[in-house]
């Protein structure tokens, strides 16, 4: 097989062979090479010489038009205007001083835009088309087009560019697009995607933006153009037109949005609005928010400082990000599960002296309140966290835990947005892998008693909290809590309407769902959120919650007398109308103290508006213009 | 001062002159070409002449080592970038979407250069040592020293570098003696495997046609390397862009600077893989040509220097680094004219880069050494 065994003199020999075969190889693959230029550089060249002496070709790829976002009513959300730019060819301007002296004569040209040229320059070559001018208006467009000839190696080009014409208004849910990163070159080359991003400088970076890329993009044409030396085109050879990207219809209502976004004024905090029938996201607010429009040419140092470095955090997207232990609205649910595992009654009343003692320690009502005699309806009207002290021992903390599950607690909803936080849901299994040393590992009966009225090492997401809402409402039919409702074809503009079937059923008794619905109508008839919901022509159904953000170890709560950051976060979470939900929503206005006298009255807001519309007209979906002209 | 003298005498007599003029010759060029490239004289063309230097020296260096002293030194070359490589896959650096950096906090490497050299060193080190005894065994070592470096620089992924560090240990191996009877068959059945693919294409690449082992995406992409025109904005840009400059430069050529396609930023890479088409827009099918002899005297001169060497090691080592130069320009220039995939493969003095120059110069140090080098007994 091999021949390995030779002497010295009989090596040499087959040396001499080895080399000899090697170089005809070599010689043979070179005279391959050779005759591969000569078909390029002789054959197929004089087929093209007889076209232009000093012209050629070039593959130019045409960018689709990207998607546009729109409401469920069809009011435009992100759009893309026609943008003329001027640029500039280095090498083909004789005189780059005299050049811009000129131009300046006919297009205004500000020192930031020459400085920010300037800069430019340096970075790309003398063969690079750089950026001059952006947003010219229509008369500058034209007075440079009229006298085009004067300057060489500078040119009129439109572009593309999005748009944000809400402003702040639902920034987190739509996103924004940027420059296209390095990074995110590297996961386009794996998703062997770089070809149809040729031509395209833009990329979505967050929200809904990001999430549906792939339909907003569309698909990128090529054109084959006849092009002089100096890189001026003399006429297309061929074309393979751009495929717009998909117009995308959300489920959120703009109108919805605003209103919800105005409760908040300078507060921080979150709100999400679930169709429990079918699981649209009508409206998710992250306060305080940004402006989008910002992001879309590179945001400038002091804009992203002032964002970035604000102590608000506004671009954090909270509802889905910020994880918060959900207080009080989280007893309907614990209630429920105790009805389903058999471990209470409804109607046993429990004594509530004010606390409940614990070996030694005692757990309080909250501001130090006596409800006497409980039963499970007077325990959620009033919120009793004593009687659900005791009734989270009864349950348990893993049987709680399994049964929150089924709710989507501690669970990613995967929602079409992204940075989802799964937050914690915990039981003992959870503790024991969430900690190293032992002692921290131990699960202890009192951290049983925080968990069962929201606190402790609960750690939710708005979101999980207004989709466990949903849940609730709709009997225990989950679905997959979306904002794509609809896609529009960007050529044919036929619609195509997303199916979402649900996704699992929580088993639930009849007779349990109901006591709970009583007792969350009864919140709203005389419990903690009578006095927001007072003459309301719908009846809701729904739980205030406080949640203590900073441990006071017995002390009483004063709110003046401590900081800002470290007061009690207000929440909601309720669904209307009672009978037959058509919403459900969850909120939380942080540091803002008692859930009933200010998170309330924000889902009041929400509710009336929604409901005080036809149905019919928070289904329709209109037809819109999705682009408009230059401004 | 005699002693200086002396020394600076040893030290002048370590090149190998018919082999420096070549290797002049082809900075020169190098260095031209460059200053086309990136259109002027700018940074890289300053640290292109910065990196020849670098690499001249490196080359000096190699060749004054006597060739006992680097085939005693191969294993622990060898160890070194096989424990550098398994490092990047641990700690490597990331860029563009592959790992192939290592910092060592004084100095950024890519050991994957450096297998370049090791391999080779390795493997003719491993047969001078077992000339004349090779048992079974031995020769399975010998698959595992060229594979596990392979596998690993595949990993990374840089499928360029890995070919070039297959091909040039599987030189080694042919000189030793791989046997005809093995290599002719295969590379005939090879051939007519590929021509057979080439000449129905067409039938192969419609989209009703089922490939049975392969996914559709993996179809997609054997087409796309076989007609590139298939995926224009893809895979096949690069190669239809630098076959549009290659063949708008004719037999004459554009001009020196006068490339237009090059200038306009048309070819992608210029100033690494794509050089070539650079080159080619601008001088023509003469030009072409003359780069191709020069090359071919270049491989000629280190097979020749093969022949001459004194020992089994002297001729492996020469025989495999001068096929190391011809897989490189084959495979460089193959790509850029279109007629095989585009792989990450540099042109050797022509494409922009520290490390890679710096790899050419110690192969050709080494050739160098192996062409000078007389054993004691002779005097």
């Amino acid at each position: 097989m091999f021949e390995f065994k030779e002497t010295t003199l009989q090596q040499k020999r087959h040396i001499l062979i080895r080399v000899l075969a090697a170089g005809l190889f070599a010689l043979l693959c070179g005279g391959l090479l050779g005759w591969r230029l000569w078909y390029l550089q002789v054959e197929r060249h004089e087929g093209l010489a007889a076209r232009a002496d000093r012209n050629r070709t070039a593959v130019v790829p045409i960018a689709p038009r990207r998607g546009a976002i729109l409401d469920r009513n069809g009011e435009v959300l992100a759009r893309n205007y026609r943008d003329y730019v001027l640029e500039v060819t280095p090498a083909q301007v004789p005189d780059m001083e005299r050049m811009l002296e000129e131009l300046g004569g006919i297009v205004e040209i500000t020192a930031y835009q020459r400085r920010r040229f300037q800069l430019a320059l340096n970075q790309s070559g003398r063969y690079a088309s750089t950026m001059l001018r952006n947003r010219l208006d229509d008369d500058e467009a034209s007075r440079f087009a009229a006298q085009a000839f004067r300057f060489p190696g500078v040119s009129l080009k439109a572009r593309w560019v999005r748009e944000y014409p809400q402003g702040q208004t639902a920034a987190h849910v739509l996103g924004y697009v940027g420059r296209i990163s390095e990074a995110d070159m590297t996961r386009l080359e794996e998703q062997d995607q770089l070809g149809n991003y040729r031509g395209t400088n833009i990329i979505g970076k967050k929200g809904i933006e990001k999430s549906w890329e792939q339909l907003l993009h569309g698909k990128t044409g090529l054109e084959e153009l006849e092009v002089t030396a100096t890189g001026k085109p003399m006429r297309g050879l061929s074309r393979i037109d751009p495929e717009p990207g998909n117009d995308l219809v959300l489920s959120l209502d703009i109108g919805l949005q605003r209103v919800a976004e105005e409760q908040f004024q300078n507060r921080r905090g979150a709100l999400v609005a679930i169709d429990p029938r079918t699981g649209e996201v009508l409206a998710l607010v992250s306060a305080p928010s940004f402006d989008p429009n910002l992001f879309i040419d590179g945001i400038d140092t002091d804009n992203w400082r002032a964002l970035n470095e604000s102590p608000d955090h506004p671009l954090i997207n909270r509802p889905l990000y910020s994880t918060y232990p959900i207080g009080s609205t989280y007893k309907p649910f614990v209630a429920l599960a105790a009805l389903e595992l058999n471990k209470r009654s409804p109607t046993e009343r429990v004594a509530d002296p004010g606390y409940f003692e614990l070996g030694g320690q005692r757990f309080r009502n909250a501001q130090g309140a006596v409800y006497g005699p409980t039963d499970m309806r007077r325990a959620i009207v009033v919120s009793s966290d004593t009687y659900f002290y005791s009734l989270g021992l009864d349950i348990g903390v893993n049987a709680l835990h399994d049964f929150s599950k089924l709710f989507g607690f501690g669970q990613v909803t995967g929602i079409d947005l992204d940075g989802e936080r799964k937050g914690i849901l915990p039981s003992t299994d959870w503790k024991r892998r969430a900690y190293k040393k032992p002692e921290q590992q131990r699960w202890y009966a009192g951290e049983t008693v925080s968990v069962a009225v929201g606190q402790g090492y609960n750690a939710f997401t708005l979101l999980q909290l207004a989709q466990a809402t949903a849940v609730l409402a709709n009997g225990g039919v989950s679905r997959r809590p979306h904002l794509l409702r609809a896609l529009r074809d960007g050529l044919t503009g036929e619609e195509t309407e997303m199916v979402y079937p649900p996704t699992h059923t929580v088993p639930l008794k009849p007779e349990n769902l109901k006591v709970i619905q009583e007792a969350m109508i009864g919140v709203i008839r005389q419990g903690t959120a009578r006095r927001a919901f007072s003459d309301a022509p719908y009846q809701a159904a729904g739980k205030t919650g406080t949640a203590q953000v900073y441990s006071l170890r017995g002390a009483k709560y004063n709110a003046q007398a401590i900081d800002e950051r470290l007061r009690d976060h207000a929440l909601f979470m309720a669904y209307a109308p009672a009978e037959d939900p058509r919403i459900a929503v969850a909120l939380i206005v942080e540091n803002a103290g008692w859930g009933a006298t200010v998170a309330a009255p924000v889902g009041r807001a929400v509710f009336d508006y929604w409901l005080d519309r036809p149905a019919e007209q928070q289904v329709a979906v209109a037809a819109a213009p999705a682009e408009q002209g230059p401004p | 001062m005699k002693r200086w003298m002396t020394w600076a005498w040893y030290a002048l007599r370590a090149f190998d002159w018919p082999l420096l003029a070549i290797l002049l010759l082809m900075a020169a060029l190098g260095l031209i070409v460059m200053h086309s490239a990136v259109g002027g004289t700018d940074w890289r063309f300053a640290e292109q002449s910065r990196n020849f230097v670098l690499a001249f020296s490196a080359m000096w260096v190699a060749a004054l080592i006597p060739p006992p002293l680097w085939r005693r030194l191969a294993p622990l070359i060898y160890v070194v970038g096989v424990v550098l490589l398994l490092g990047v896959e641990l700690f490597g650096e990331t860029s563009k979407g592959a790992t192939r950096w290592l910092d060592l906090g004084v100095v950024r490497i890519q050991p994957s250069e450096m297998l370049k050299i090791a391999v080779p060193l390795m493997l003719a080190w491993f047969f001078h040592k077992h000339q004349g005894r090779m048992r079974l065994v031995d020769h399975l070592v010998v698959l595992a020293l060229l594979l596990v470096p392979f596998a690993l620089i595949v990993r990374q992924p840089d499928l360029g570098t890995a070919l070039l560090v297959f091909a040039t240990g599987f030189c080694v191996i042919y000189f030793a003696g791989l046997s005809f009877k093995l290599l002719v068959p295969v590379l005939v059945v090879g051939s007519v495997a590929l021509g057979l693919i080439v000449h129905y294409e067409e039938q192969l690449c419609q989209v009703g046609t089922d490939w049975v082992v392969l996914h559709e995406y993996q179809k997609h992409r054997v087409c796309t390397l076989l007609d590139p025109s298939t995926d224009p904005l893809g895979k096949g840009f690069h190669t239809i862009q630098s076959m549009i400059a290659i063949g708008s430069g004719g037999v004459y050529g554009k001009g020196y600077m006068q490339g237009t396609q090059s200038h306009l930023d048309f070819i992608p890479e210029r100033t690494t893989d794509f050089i070539f088409a650079v080159f080619a827009e601008e001088f023509g099918l003469y030009g072409g040509i003359l780069l191709l002899v020069a090359y071919g005297l270049l491989i000629l001169r280190g097979l020749v220097i093969a022949v001459c060497a004194k020992d089994q090691f002297g001729r492996l080592m020469a025989g495999a680094l001068s096929m190391m130069f011809f897989v490189y320009v084959f495979v460089n220039i193959g790509m850029v004219t279109g007629i095989l995939p585009v792989v990450g493969v540099p042109l050797p003095f022509l494409s922009y880069g520290g490390t890679a120059l710096l790899t050419l110069g110690v192969a050709c140090g080494i050739l160098m050494s192996i062409s000078r080098y007389r054993p004691d007994t002779s005097g």
